[in-house]
């Protein structure tokens, strides 16, 4: 099961048979390729308006664009690709994030995903204030393709520590009310070979089956992950991930013919440019 | 051709020439513009074995971009006549002098005469003093000089400091110094990058500490005494790095002397039994340098291109863009001039010997230092003296422990034969150095991520990773002005300004606010004697840089308080300096670290009439 970088996934409606028939049929690779295309436009657009951004009176205009995670799952089910991608753009105080995330099932034409775009200012020297909005979208094949949107509302920084803190409330179009709250931390073992342990834990308030989500307490993900940067921008890892539902989510997982707790190990490649 | 003597006021104009500057500077990088190139192999101009020489009443300087070996690699330059460093010029004191500085670049250029006094309109600060030199163009800078010393000059406009646009300035007095010495070096020590300066920026803005490979970490656990644990909890509770002594380091920096790299070794050649002069320019863009002569003692005289009391030592550091002339006499036939970044990754290195081909055995670097909690004003015995108001509280903290024992005993930094009657002339020049300064409730907003609960004087302390070697090193309390100051009219004021920061996105700033964001200038009238207060709330040392007027540091020695033009403000220190408002005009005030002026931390001082 997927790791803080595969939310979706572990709201578990990969695998939750999809009954409301409302849902439009877009297949799993032309999901993926909107993915891909989503990326590469915020990239032209970057380059495209960062003269013109530095001109307002901000400089000096950055960005920043990080695949956090990009790994193969090693599970008994599906094998997942998974990835857990941000990016922003903008000046000291002011920015404008991205970020993309999903997986994909390896075995069968499955995948889901979810990306939100962010208005960002700095608020306190290590906290920043995030508003924008999430859409979500599982895939099939031979289902319906379900999607949502959300407003979210968040927060993101440094906590004493040094731990990496990014709680954020989501509302979605129909009214459901979600929290999440992430964690993840850089433990240096030499000055290159760096452990990044991450928690993520998701609360909803509404039961949403399509998502596989139930009301009350989610799930917990934990992960450990032990990357070798080779630069500081490229560092490939191996790892672990955990994942266990609880209450309802966990009844709808097993509803849908899984486990409650999931454990795969994973390989992958953090970088940055 | 002379272009725009005037200086009026042209604040709105010269800000967006500023900002229009870092707008290039951004697009370059986005575009992937490297400007210094990636080593290439192919035939290259051998790198300069001497600084070349400039003098007389014109002097021409050809600003361009050249290919030339740096530590054997090819690189592209911006460059003042072919070089790095630029020539040397020569100048007498009282004498006119005309640059006529021509720009091959395709973008602005600028030059700026670092610590000469010149008319506002020749101090060569694009959006502060004058509008830049366009591409394809002849700026003629004209002044007339007013002073003596070793000082240097520079580019102001966006990195084209760090990427090559310094070099020294040597001015001969009009009457005879009371030196002997029968043989002089300029010594020009600098950082060099073969990565594009814009990118480093970027890099730091992404991720402060991306230059940092000497971090604590459970590997280096067990090299630290015991209680580093607890040390460092207490550091992370903070979010701050007890490593982060430089930004730029030795992981990207190769460091030069004279334009060589340790391996290519400048060698300055002399008579045996000659006395030497070395005029040390720390040139550098990010890099405080802590220079020594094994077995050598130095004797300084000159400190900003000011005249000092002599005083011996065996180690001074250098912040940028200060410079410091030092007497040596050579015993042996080869000696190693070994400048040691301060976080110790890297060094720059030369060495003086009387045979072309002689060298002397190249001293280990020493291992990193750590920030103490005294850098974060955390220094808790600090805060107890002040509690208890007495003068003897400021020197027990445990920084103190590399000053020398006969200052422990009195107020720090004094000289004691200028202690007594201090309190009755403190209004007038100096202040009382134990003055342990408590923040007030104001956190100077985001841009500021510590405040130093406590900052005090720490002129008598050598800085972060000296004074533990059992030699002599040189602090700002040794430095007397060898002429006494004339000028004794009270100080009317006192303007304090703190040096703030925020490593996390590194943004850098004076009371958290970046000169970005349409700072008002400081304004000072005609003749006033002010009183400026720094206090450090960053945990790094910053060299804050006063164009236009020299000030007086105050060291508690009164009218023998040295003058310079660069000071060095170490992390927590509370540093005050009196500047007499003699020259009209607009001032640029700013860190001198590159990329920390570059994020903001600058201002100006504007003297009005």
């Amino acid at each position: 099961m997927g790791l803080p970088l595969s939310h979706p996934l572990s709201h578990g409606g990969r695998h939750v048979p999809c009954r409301g028939g409302a849902g439009m049929r877009l297949p799993p690779h032309a999901f993926l390729a909107s993915t891909a295309g989503a990326w590469l436009l915020a990239l032209v657009c970057t380059f495209w308006s960062a003269p013109a951004f530095a001109q307002m009176g901000e400089p000096p205009f950055n960005h920043f664009m990080q695949f956090e995670e990009l790994e193969y799952g090693f599970n008994d089910r599906d094998n997942p690709l998974s990835w857990d991608s941000t990016a922003w753009f903008g000046g000291d105080w002011n920015r404008v994030w991205l970020k993309v995330e999903g997986e994909a099932a390896t075995v069968d034409p499955e995948v889901e995903g979810e990306a939100q775009l962010l208005y960002s200012r700095l608020i306190a020297p290590f906290w920043e204030f995030q508003v924008g909005v999430r859409g979500d979208l599982v895939a099939a094949e031979g289902q319906s393709t379900e999607g949502r949107g959300h407003l979210v509302f968040g927060v993101e920084g440094l906590a004493p520590y040094w731990f990496e803190v990014e709680p954020a409330v989501f509302i979605s179009h129909r009214g459901d009310v979600s929290f999440r709250l992430r964690a993840t931390y850089d433990l240096y073992i030499t000055q290159r070979l760096i452990a990044h342990p991450s928690f993520e834990t998701n609360i909803a308030v509404q039961t949403v089956p399509e998502f596989g989500v139930g009301a009350g307490f989610n799930d917990i993900d934990l992960g450990l992950r032990l990357g070798y940067q080779i630069a500081r921008e490229f560092a490939p890892y191996i790892g672990v991930s955990w994942n266990q539902a609880f209450a309802e989510t966990a009844d709808l997982r097993r509803a849908a013919g899984r486990t409650a707790s999931d454990l795969q190990g994973v390989a992958g490649l953090r970088f940055w440019f | 051709m002379s272009r725009s003597h005037d200086n009026h006021d042209r604040r709105g104009l010269t800000r967006r020439g500023f900002l229009a500057n870092t707008g290039r500077a951004t697009a370059a990088v986005l575009l992937g513009r490297f400007v210094t190139g990636c080593a290439t192999t192919g035939v290259l101009a051998a790198p300069r074995r001497r600084l070349s020489v400039v003098d007389g009443r014109t002097i021409d300087l050809h600003i361009a971009e050249t290919r030339l070996a740096v530590a054997g690699q090819s690189a592209v330059a911006t460059t003042i006549n072919g070089g790095i460093p630029g020539p040397e010029i020569r100048l007498r004191e009282g004498q006119d002098v005309t640059l006529r500085v021509s720009n091959a670049l395709d973008e602005d250029t600028s030059i700026h005469w670092h610590g000469l006094l010149v008319p506002p309109g020749m101090d060569g600060v694009p959006g502060v003093s004058f509008p830049g030199i366009p591409p394809a163009t002849t700026f003629e800078y004209r002044f007339p000089v007013r002073q003596s010393g070793t000082y240097w000059y520079h580019s102001h406009s966006g990195f084209q400091e760090q990427t090559g646009i310094y070099g020294p300035i040597v001015i001969e007095p009009r009457e005879p110094e009371p030196y002997n010495y029968q043989r002089e070096f300029t010594i020009v020590l600098s950082d060099w990058t073969f990565e594009n300066p814009h990118r480093v920026l970027a890099n730091l803005k992404r991720y402060g500490g991306y230059y940092n490979f000497q971090r604590r970490t459970l590997a280096n656990l067990a090299d630290e005494p015991p209680g580093a644990l607890a040390n460092r909890f207490s550091w992370a509770r903070m979010r701050m790095d007890a490593t982060d002594i430089a930004d730029v380091t030795g992981a990207t920096y190769t460091f030069l002397m004279n334009g060589l790299s340790p391996d290519e070794n400048w060698r300055g050649v002399f008579e045996p039994g000659e006395r030497l002069r070395l005029r040390f320019i720390n040139a550098s863009a990010a890099t405080y340098f802590d220079v020594r002569i094994p077995g050598l003692p130095m004797q300084v005289i000159q400190a900003d291109g000011m005249p000092v009391v002599p005083v011996e030592t065996d180690e001074f550091r250098l912040a940028i863009a200060e410079t410091l002339d030092v007497l040596v006499e050579p015993t042996g036939a080869a000696h190693t001039i070994f400048a040691e970044a301060m976080d110790r990754s890297g060094h720059a290195r030369g060495t003086l010997a009387t045979d072309p081909h002689a060298t002397a055995p190249v001293p280990g670097r020493r291992p990193r230092p750590l920030l103490t909690m005294a850098d974060m004003g955390m220094d808790h015995s600090n805060m107890q003296g002040m509690d208890n108001g007495g003068a003897a509280g400021g020197d027990h903290g445990p920084a103190h422990q590399n000053t020398p024992s006969e200052e422990h005993s009195g107020m720090s930094g004094m000289d004691h034969s200028h202690a007594s009657g201090m309190d009755e002339m403190a209004a007038a020049c100096s202040e009382n150095l134990d003055v342990v300064a408590r923040h007030d409730g104001d956190g100077h907003g985001a841009g500021n991520a510590m405040v130093a609960e406590t900052a005090r004087s720490r002129i008598s302390e050598p800085g972060v990773g000296l004074g533990q070697d059992g030699w002599r090193v040189l602090t700002y309390s040794q430095l007397r002005r060898a002429t006494p100051g004339e000028d004794s009219q009270p100080v009317t004021r006192t303007i304090e300004l703190h040096l703030t920061g925020n490593m996390e996105r590194y943004m850098w700033s004076f009371d958290g606010e970046q000169y970005h964001r349409d700072m008002p200038d400081i304004v000072l009238h005609y003749g006033e004697r002010v009183r400026f207060v720094l206090i450090n709330d960053t945990m790094m040392a910053h060299p804050i840089h006063l164009h236009g007027m020299f000030f007086e540091l105050d060291v508690g020695a009164c009218e023998r308080n040295p003058l310079k033009h660069t000071v060095n403000v170490q992390p927590a220190e509370r540093t005050s300096f009196v500047v007499t408002a003699q020259e009209v005009g607009r001032w640029a005030f700013h860190c001198h670290i590159l990329y920390h002026m570059e994020a903001g931390m600058f201002r100006v001082v504007e003297v009005r009439v």
